[in-house]
């Protein structure tokens, strides 16, 4: 019960924190120096024409009503046209969106999988060789941007070694399966159209990888150390001693203790990647919505700007939410102290 | 008496600096990490002195030498222009140091007393309204806050180093305020709030002076993401501007001619690499030294 409230009090939260972030983006978006509506139409449109843009966006009314007329329409998902595709800005979000998460989420899993498979390794053969090699590398892999992971990888793969496709979602001449969430790989499974799911995860290799190696290596130095704090704890050395086989000490009594901190930063980690997914996106000429916005952005586009921004604060809180559950989850002080302290 | 006074002060400062200095270089990565920063400081300085062309750093054209492999003429090759790819890396370490610092100094001052206050006032109204303004601007990662700000303004260094600082002071903040909010509790504080120190002595005084090392150690780590914001942004054209050598924007010139002439893409990517792995190895060391656990 305790929990729900737990929960309900985040939401609550996160909806204000929303509310805050758009009056936020809409303060950058609209007191920038010039006319959006005259920069959107360039130099040479007629006046008329760019007082007629101006009415649409409400820029001759007041800041506060224009915010307001925009939050109207936000929340019946309106976000106007896009100036450069010169469609519904939800409509562009709607195709654009699944690419990105596809990508995101398939990067997540590489990241969260072998983050921890590479810390618990290097925690179990501390001190040896592999451990020096997995603790170097994921010295290389924090301080690496995403972007030049993504253009080594594009010049060895792509260009000399021709293993891997370099750029786009799907290679031409393979058919795309009916929509129904929009990732190609799960819309695939579902309709059978098993090429398209190879051909996309081929596709996804380069910059899901270049994705995921930042956090990666993040994840993989912090489950070593927190694992290799709790492996001289004293109940570790209890376990041994009462003769549990190494095996189970090691899965169950070590490692999900030890996923607590590891967890606790993947939010953050996701929030990064799906940061430095504005940049990749744009390496691989990925379809999705980064690259949609990073064109925006560079076209200052306002209503794209805004709209794909608060799309990205929507997805960063819902991800913090989801850990913040696993956390209590694997943390029985944080769940079972939940309910006990009423 | 007052030398001496003196002199047992510096002494003990010097020995404490001695002992502190041998549990930092106990460690080979801190003392890579340092040499590395003090390297690329170097060679950022002294760019016009160091650097074996610094004429390539601008406009320079010389197509008779354009595109050339490494060679010992030029170590790290030429770009398409004919210009020195190692020349034009030291004046980009430049660009990256000038940013890291800009940054951290617009950043630090006004995140730290926000922090210290809501700390100190925690529970208040004055707590409340700092750290919810905290929370929205943590609600967004970083960099996509900062590529929106620099869209609306026009691209360049100077505008890139206003977005990221705008992006950055409520992390300070947030480190500061737990600092601060379990500090007010200790004896220390409530002996100057009882003998009726003002707020600002107690702030200031009192709290800050036991926040510094966490600082400290996180300044040294945020140069090395400040620079690699910044290098993202330059990648995509919102940060330094051609022909000047910003790490990122010579990465990106030399995308297009990849796989071909690798080196134009490939050393620049090294250099912030580099500088990057500098300052957090660095940085790491500082929190071993501090036993810093809140960074």
């Amino acid at each position: 019960m305790r929990f729900g409230i737990f929960l309900l009090k985040r939401l609550l939260h996160s909806v204000f924190v929303l509310l805050g972030l758009s009056i936020l983006i809409f303060i950058i978006a609209r007191v920038m120096p010039g006319d959006p509506a005259r920069a959107a139409l360039g130099p040479r449109a007629p006046e008329w024409a760019v007082e007629r843009v101006r009415e649409s966006m409400y820029l001759d009314k007041p800041l506060y009503a224009q915010y307001y007329y925009w939050l109207r329409d936000a929340l019946h998902g309106d976000f106007g046209e896009s100036l450069v595709t010169r469609r519904d800005v939800s409509t562009d979000i709607k195709e654009f969106l699944p690419a990105t998460m596809e990508l995101a989420l398939f990067s997540g899993v590489i990241m969260a999988v072998f983050g921890i498979l590479l810390g618990a390794i290097s925690a179990r053969y501390s001190n040896t060789w592999i451990d020096n090699v997995v603790r170097i590398g994921s010295y290389a892999g924090v301080v690496t941007p995403s972007f030049v992971f993504a253009v080594l990888f594009l010049l060895i793969f792509g260009y000399v070694l021709h293993i891997l496709p370099s750029i786009g979602r799907l290679s031409p001449g393979v058919a795309r399966p009916p929509v129904i969430t929009g990732l190609i790989t799960i819309d695939g499974l579902f309709t059978g159209h098993f090429a398209a799911v190879g051909d996309t995860i081929l596709h996804l290799i380069m910059p899901g990888v270049a994705l995921a190696l930042g956090g990666m290596s993040q994840e993989a130095r912090i489950t070593r150390s927190s694992m290799s704090d709790n492996l001289r704890k004293d109940y570790i050395a209890s376990e041994r001693a009462q003769g549990i086989p190494e095996r189970v000490i090691n899965l169950k009594y070590l490692l999900k203790p030890s996923l607590i901190p590891t967890v606790s930063i993947l939010g953050l980690d996701f929030a990064a990647l799906l940061a430095n997914a504005f940049i990749v996106e744009l390496i691989f000429n990925w379809p999705g919505i980064s690259r949609y916005g990073i064109n925006a952005i560079l076209s200052k586009d306002l209503n794209a700007v805004i709209a794909v921004i608060m799309v990205m604060g929507i997805v960063f809180i819902l991800v913090n939410i989801i850990v913040d559950l696993i956390v209590a989850f694997l943390d029985p002080r944080i769940r079972l102290g939940a309910e006990r302290s009423k | 008496m007052e030398t001496s006074l003196h002199a047992t002060f510096w002494a003990r400062k010097l020995e404490a600096f001695g002992r502190g200095w041998y549990k930092f270089s106990r460690n080979p990565l801190s003392i890579i990490g340092l040499i590395a920063v003090l390297l690329v400081s170097f060679l950022a300085t002294f760019a016009p002195f160091v650097s074996p062309y610094p004429k390539h750093a601008g406009v320079f054209v010389n197509f008779a030498e354009a595109s050339q492999p490494p060679s010992l003429r030029h170590l790290f090759g030429t770009d398409v222009f004919g210009r020195d790819i190692l020349s034009r890396i030291f004046f980009g370490f430049r660009f990256s140091l000038m940013l890291g610092v800009v940054v951290l100094t617009l950043v630090v001052p006004p995140g730290v007393i926000l922090g210290l206050t809501a700390g100190y006032f925690k529970g208040t109204w004055i707590d409340t309204v700092i750290m919810r303004i905290t929370d929205i601007f943590v609600a967004v990662p970083p960099l996509i806050l900062a590529l929106a700000i620099c869209s609306v303004l026009s691209p360049n260094i100077f505008n890139a180093m206003i977005a990221v600082s705008l992006m950055w002071w409520p992390w300070y903040t947030r480190l500061v305020y737990g600092l601060s909010s379990s500090l007010r509790n200790e004896f220390f504080v409530q002996a100057a709030e009882v003998t009726g120190a003002s707020r600002l002595h107690i702030l200031f005084k009192e709290i800050l002076p036991n926040c510094l090392s966490p600082i400290f150690t996180k300044m040294s780590l945020d140069m090395g993401w400040v620079i690699l914001i910044g290098a993202s942004l330059s990648f995509v054209g919102l940060g330094v501007q051609p022909p000047k050598p910003g790490l990122g924007t010579m990465v990106a010139d030399g995308r297009i001619y990849m796989p071909d002439q690798w080196w134009i893409t490939v050393f620049p990517a090294f250099a912030i690499m580099l500088v990057v792995l500098g300052f957090n190895l660095l940085g790491d060391g500082l929190r071993d030294l501090f036993a810093v656990e809140e960074v």
